[in-house]
């Protein structure tokens, strides 16, 4: 790798280094209840919001009750998108006059916002209105990233609470999520990206003529005009980076040139997505009084995520064995940035892609820049493994950090026991209704992911969704369906899931991969909340060591690796050994 | 018994007395033929349901089973050959996991066995009002009711004596030959059912039902035949039956993906993919862990009445010691003789041995002791001598004989004494008083007629080894803290001595009540010792209340284990069995978990070998065939159940070292170690087997 490779990795890591403390403080004070800054400011805002939509508060939730509010919210707004994508041809700021979107693309669209996929069966360009886009998508973008933290923070609290019934009130803690902190982030990201050549419009498309012809070699046709789509792009792209999102307003998301201009704008991005996932591990540490805690935590999300960046990024700098015999150069000169290239942006080079690839899957953002799927075949298998991690290095916004936290009590679980105590965390019992919520957590989803995915090798329409066979169209349904359950959102390109089965079965992988996670997720803070603290002497398992830190990382890599090492081995592990890319 | 000798009077912790069955090999030959049979027993579905992650290789073995006598006829005999070593190792998996849990209870089972025989009939002699008796076998006695046990025979159940005294061979319970006074009222009370009263005559109120006195109790325990799964064994259930069944969906889901890739699976290598995933090892052993330390609690001589009880044992972080009997032997021994100037040693020596001629108690005996050891002066004939007993008032006892009039007792007392008879008190004696007082002894001031001979000093003496008990508890995260009646400085010369935490000085039952609750509410667990009724609501709030067999039954009722040695100190060792109990499950499961890496880079690649044969790249062990691997690594699942057979029964040893350390250490040895492990011994298994069991 090049120099100017190591350093846009490095000034990226440092940006992240500067705003987790930053971010990290500011969001403790914003879930705490006390004064936060900026109170004069948001306090008003918030207590008119109360006011008109009737919420007390001061009114605690216990976690029924939060996940009660939680549905509600979530599935109201679901049916109102439903309903918009549906009826769009008759709504107003439809400039290039879209037809209604069809009812299992507007299903599976609907069901990807609302659980913070974004996994996109359809182009933007070519099938939203703007309208569709801004009150259909962007409004969940912020609503169902608040619900992340909102529930993050409840799950704090559950730890910092002893013998209590109540974890924060669900309305309260989305409000201040959005008011002060993914607003204001995403309105000033907005500008940056709008400084940097993003584009801000409400015009309809407009057609221009090309420089010289273009000619597609099968058909013979020539083209000599070239659509350029507009809309209100600037404003979309932060939230979508921001709320670990992933859903662009173009098909091809963060690689297109008028969402996502230059290299700085791609740094950007890629700040903006992991900025908040790792800030609540140091709001965690603020919130429950122990920094060693949550530098625990922290250090596991970032040095597993820096791990996998530093296997993606040399791989794809040192280029595609394949693309030698092609007689491809993959060499760095003056015009060319050297590498893998083939799927990747050249304004955006190797790095640029790679960085972007291990930072979206290990944050559930899924905003891809660059086609996964003609990465080396460990380059690609990385990002799959990422989420498959179950998105917590450091994850999606909040869901990140109470993943990790509930991997958290399994190693609590195991180490606790080899230090002879039964297990503690933070003072806590962990005991076996617990530990059943926990597996419930962790379980969900690979099942959910590796069922839904067998099925789909006997569907017959998965022969034409694949662009494939072998290893790779393997790896493309295992990628497609560990996406949605985890609520990635990117997909490995090259794979048509705008199908019935497709936008079905994935519907129900986003929404299973959701929901039967938040529910246990709050049941275990239901649990944790209303327990007494032990003290913790010599004998306490100390999680606040860099020996737990070491631990944590194992049993992430071993749990998921003992669930899907036979699908990793006939996908991806298969095409590398087989392709004898050497390890 | 007899008590008061100059030297402490057990310089070693107390031994273990000899019993019939306690404290034998785990090993023998009784117990490993009973267990061979047993092991089999064990295969009725209704037991193996209870062991979920057997159980599935139970059903898996049965289904590979009928597959493969379905297709034996139509296979090559190479085939068959391989197949028919999976499906029967497979089957000896399910057994040697069988054979561990009958080998755990093979002892307890023993044991039951011998106490059975001491339950036998017997027969009361209820007391009716009018003073008569009459006689009814010992399972119609109903609560209540007083019977008359004569010397040479047995109680006819549980109960306090209400009347009289006498000696009581309790060996058949605590295995303690010696027999031990019991007598009406006080904390030497109580009685247990099918023990023998040796001598004299006892009145005894039966206080638990037929069936349910302390011998059945302990006999359904040592036979675990009623083991309920404790919260942490249960919990660690659902993490073996989480990770079983995501191997399941795993395994299954590993067909239709390897159809597609043109490599459809025999039936056969599904199920042994899925076995040696599984968490076998620990699913395996888990129950002999916990019948294992409950166990070894027995061989402690401490029954818990649940395992509960046993994991609290590991987690406690406050012990509540009483510093008599726990700490110091209790007795307060002479240890020096310091005269007061212008007196001798020997003139000291000597009337304080005349003095305490009249003393019976073990103080007064010391002082004779020490008299005669280090000051060689001879106890003379004393006729017509009249004896001082000491009395609460006087605080003062001592002797007139031959025109001599000696006195030892309270200082002030003595001092009262001789300025009554117009002696002065020296100068120096105050100091030497204060300084006693100061190092937790006893000062006694000894004086004759009017003047003051000196000092005897009387010290508790710490029991020898505690403070590095202590130690290592501390080292353990527990923290100590002594329980005495004694002024604050006594107690915190004797804290320093034996290097307690913190002591609670003049101490009442309630000041502990108090005390407990205060470390609960600081999120402390705390464990305790006691014996008399006084203590029974102490007991029953701590976390961890140890009973002394000797003590009342209320105390014994109160409590969450009973220590049949009746030896206070030894609730160390029940949180180190606790320790032990815990560490064990975490350290099999680590172990577990890592081994399935190496079985898995073994096993897939071989599996897909036909279809994918550079995959092979992934076995670094150069295995000879992919038959051949897969065979190894079902034979290593299957032995290494049998080679953590002594480790579960016997427990991971509990070091003193704080958590972090620990952790680092039984992570290298069972997470690292399990890593590796299965790569070398499978290795081996390759080499055996390639050649004798014709696998190419």
């Amino acid at each position: 790798m090049s120099g100017s490779s190591w350093a846009e990795i490095v000034f990226f890591l440092a940006l992240l280094a500067v705003s987790t403390p930053l971010l990290g403080n500011y969001m403790a004070k914003v879930y705490s209840g006390g004064h936060a800054p900026g109170d004069r400011f948001f306090l008003p805002i918030e207590r008119f919001t109360y006011r008109i939509c009737r919420i007390d508060p001061d009114r605690e939730q216990r976690w029924r009750s939060y996940l009660m509010s939680l549905l509600v919210y979530t599935l109201v707004g679901g049916l109102l998108t439903y309903l918009i994508l549906r009826v769009q041809a008759h709504l107003p700021a439809d400039p290039n006059h879209f037809p209604g979107v069809p009812s299992g693309l507007s299903f599976n669209t609907t069901i990807s916002f609302m659980t913070n996929t974004n996994w996109q069966n359809y182009a933007g360009e070519n099938t939203m209105s703007q309208l569709s886009q801004m009150f259909g998508l962007v409004w969940h973008q912020f609503i169902s990233a608040a619900v992340g933290m909102a529930l993050a923070a409840a799950f704090i609290r559950a730890l910092i609470r002893r013998r209590q019934t109540t974890i924060g009130t669900f309305w309260v803690d989305t409000v201040r999520s959005c008011t002060r902190i993914l607003i204001p982030l995403a309105f000033i990201f907005a500008i940056i990206l709008m400084s940097q050549g993003a584009i801000q419009s409400f015009g309809a498309d407009t057609h221009l003529s090309m420089l010289a012809a273009q000619t597609t070699h099968s058909t013979g046709v020539k083209t000599l005009t070239q659509t350029l789509p507009r809309g209100p792009v600037a404003s979309m792209a932060p939230i979508e980076a921001l709320g670990d999102n992933g859903g662009g307003y173009f098909d091809a998301n963060f690689a297109n040139a008028l969402e996502n201009p230059n290299g700085l704008t791609n740094i950007l991005v890629l700040w903006m997505l992991c900025m908040i996932p790792f800030a609540f591990a140091w709001t965690f540490g603020k919130m429950i009084k122990s920094m060693r805690q949550a530098a625990v935590v922290l250090s596991a999300m970032a040095i597993l995520f820096t791990i996998s960046i530093l296997i993606v990024a040399p791989l794809e700098a040192r280029g595609n064995v394949k693309l030698n015999y092609a007689g491809v150069s993959q060499s760095i000169t003056s015009t060319n940035p050297g590498g893998n290239l083939e799927g990747k942006d050249i304004r955006l080079g190797t790095t640029g892609s790679a960085l972007n690839a291990a930072a979206i899957t290990a944050t559930s953002t899924g905003g891809v820049n660059s086609a996964e799927e003609s990465y080396t075949p460990i380059g690609g298998a990385v990002p799959l493994f990422n989420m498959m991690l179950g998105e917590v290095i450091p994850g999606g916004t909040g869901t990140g950090l109470y993943g990790m936290l509930i991997f958290v009590l399994i190693g609590v679980f195991i180490g606790s026991l080899m230090v002879g105590r039964t297990p503690m965390y933070l003072g806590k019992q962990i005991t076996a209704r617990d530990m059943k919520l926990a597996a419930i957590y962790i379980l969900v989803l690979p099942a959910t992911v590796l069922v839904l995915a067998s099925i789909s090798i006997l569907v017959p329409s998965t022969a034409s969704s694949i662009s494939t066979t072998g290893p790779h169209g393997l790896t493309e349904i295992v990628y497609a369906f560990t996406s949605a359950a985890h609520n990635n959102g990117s997909a490995f390109a090259g794979f048509d899931g705008n199908t019935n089965w497709y936008n079905f079965s994935l519907a129900l992988c986003m929404w299973i991969g959701r929901y039967f996670e938040i529910i246990p997720a709050l049941a275990l803070a239901g649990s944790l909340v209303r327990k007494r603290t032990y003290a913790v002497t010599a004998g306490t398992l100390r999680t606040d060591k860099p020996l737990f830190a070491v631990m944590l990382m194992g049993i992430v890599i071993i749990l998921v690796g003992l669930t899907y090492f036979p699908a990793l081995a006939l996908g991806p592990l298969a095409e590398h050994f087989a392709g004898h890319f050497g390890l | 018994m007899t008590i008061g000798t100059l030297a402490p009077p057990e310089s070693a912790p107390p031994q273990k007395p000899n019993r019939p069955t306690r404290g034998v090999s785990l090993f023998n030959g009784p117990i490993v033929r009973r267990a061979l049979v047993d092991t089999f027993l064990k295969l009725d579905p209704r037991y193996m349901i209870k062991k979920p992650v057997i159980f599935v290789v139970y059903v898996g073995s049965i289904w590979t089973s009928v597959i493969f006598l379905r297709d034996a006829p139509h296979t090559t005999a190479a085939n068959n050959v391989f197949s028919g070593l999976v499906v029967l190792w497979l089957w000896l998996t399910v057994l040697f996991s069988t054979f561990a849990d009958a080998m755990a209870e093979g002892r307890g089972k023993a044991q039951a066995d011998t106490l059975r025989r001491s339950r036998q009939e017997t027969v009361g002699h209820v007391l009716l009002p009018d003073g008569s008796t009459v006689d009814r076998a010992s399972a119609e006695l109903k609560v209540g009711d007083r019977c008359v046990v004569d010397a040479g025979e047995l109680i006819p159940g549980d109960g306090d004596v209400v009347e009289g005294t006498a000696l009581v061979d309790e060996s058949a319970i605590t295995g303690e030959s010696a027999p031990v006074i019991r007598e009406a009222g006080g904390d030497r009370s109580a009685v247990t059912g099918g023990t023998r009263v040796l001598s004299d005559r006892l009145v005894v109120q039966i206080t638990a039902k037929p069936g349910e006195t302390f011998l059945d109790r302990m006999i359904s325990l040592v036979e675990g035949a009623n083991r309920q799964k404790t919260p942490n064994e249960l919990a660690l259930q659902v993490v073996l039956v989480s990770l079983t069944f995501i191997f399941i969906v795993a395994v299954s889901t590993f067909q239709p993906f390897a159809i597609y890739s043109h490599s459809p699976q025999p039936i056969i290598l599904l199920v042994a993919l899925l076995v040696l995933l599984s968490p076998t090892t620990i699913g395996a052993l888990l129950s002999a862990i916990g019948i294992a330390g409950m166990d070894r609690m027995v061989q402690h001589n401490v029954l818990a009445t649940s395992g509960r009880a046993v994991e609290a044992a590991g987690d406690v972080t406050t012990l509540l010691l009483d510093k008599t009997g726990t700490i110091t032997y209790g007795n307060r021994i002479a240890s020096e003789l310091i005269p007061v100037a212008g007196v001798t040693e020997r003139q000291l020596a000597d009337a304080a041995l005349l003095s305490s001629l009249s003393d019976d108690t073990p103080e007064g005996r010391s002082i004779v002791d020490l008299a005669e050891l280090t000051y060689d002066v001879r106890a003379p004939d004393t006729p017509g001598a009249s004896l001082v007993p000491f009395t609460a008032q006087t605080r003062m006892s001592g002797i007139e004989w031959d025109g001599r009039s000696i006195r030892k007792g309270a200082s002030d007392a003595v001092r009262a004494w001789v300025e009554e008879q117009g002696g002065t008190v020296p100068d120096d004696l105050a100091p030497v008083v204060e300084r006693i007082a100061k190092d937790g002894g006893t000062p006694l001031v000894v004086a004759e007629g009017p003047r003051v001979l000196g000092v005897v000093h009387l010290k508790d003496t710490v029991k020898p080894g505690i403070a590095q008990k202590f130690a290592e508890m501390r080292a353990l995260g527990i923290r100590t803290v002594m329980v005495t009646g004694d002024n604050p400085l006594t107690a915190a010369a004797i804290a320093k001595e034996a290097g307690v935490d913190e002591f609670m000085a003049e101490a009442t039952p309630e000041d502990k009540m108090k005390r407990i609750r205060r470390e609960q509410a600081g999120g402390q667990l705390v464990a305790m010792t006691g014996d008399g009724t006084n203590d029974a609501p102490a007991l029953a709030l701590a976390d961890v209340g140890v009973a002394m067999n000797t003590g009342t039954q209320a105390a014994k009722e109160a409590g969450n284990m009973v220590d049949l040695d009746s030896n206070p100190t030894k609730i160390m060792d029940v949180v180190e069995v606790g320790k032990q109990l815990l560490i064990t499950r975490g350290a099999l499961t680590t172990f577990s978990i890592t081994n399935d890496v190496a079985k898995y880079f073994i096993a897939i690649p071989a599996m897909l070998h036909g279809v994918f044969p550079a995959l092979t790249d992934l076995d670094i062990l150069h295995l000879h065939t992919p038959q051949s691997a897969i065979l190894s690594a079902v034979i290593f699942n299957a032995i290494i159940i049998v080679l953590m057979i002594p480790l579960a029964l016997r427990g991971v040893r509990v070091k003193a070292m704080d958590a972090t350390r620990q952790l680092r250490r039984n992570l290298l040895i069972y997470g690292v170690g399990g890593l590796i492990t299965p790569f070398v011994l499978i290795k081996l298994i390759d080499v055996c087997i390639v050649g004798p069991a014709g696998i190419h």
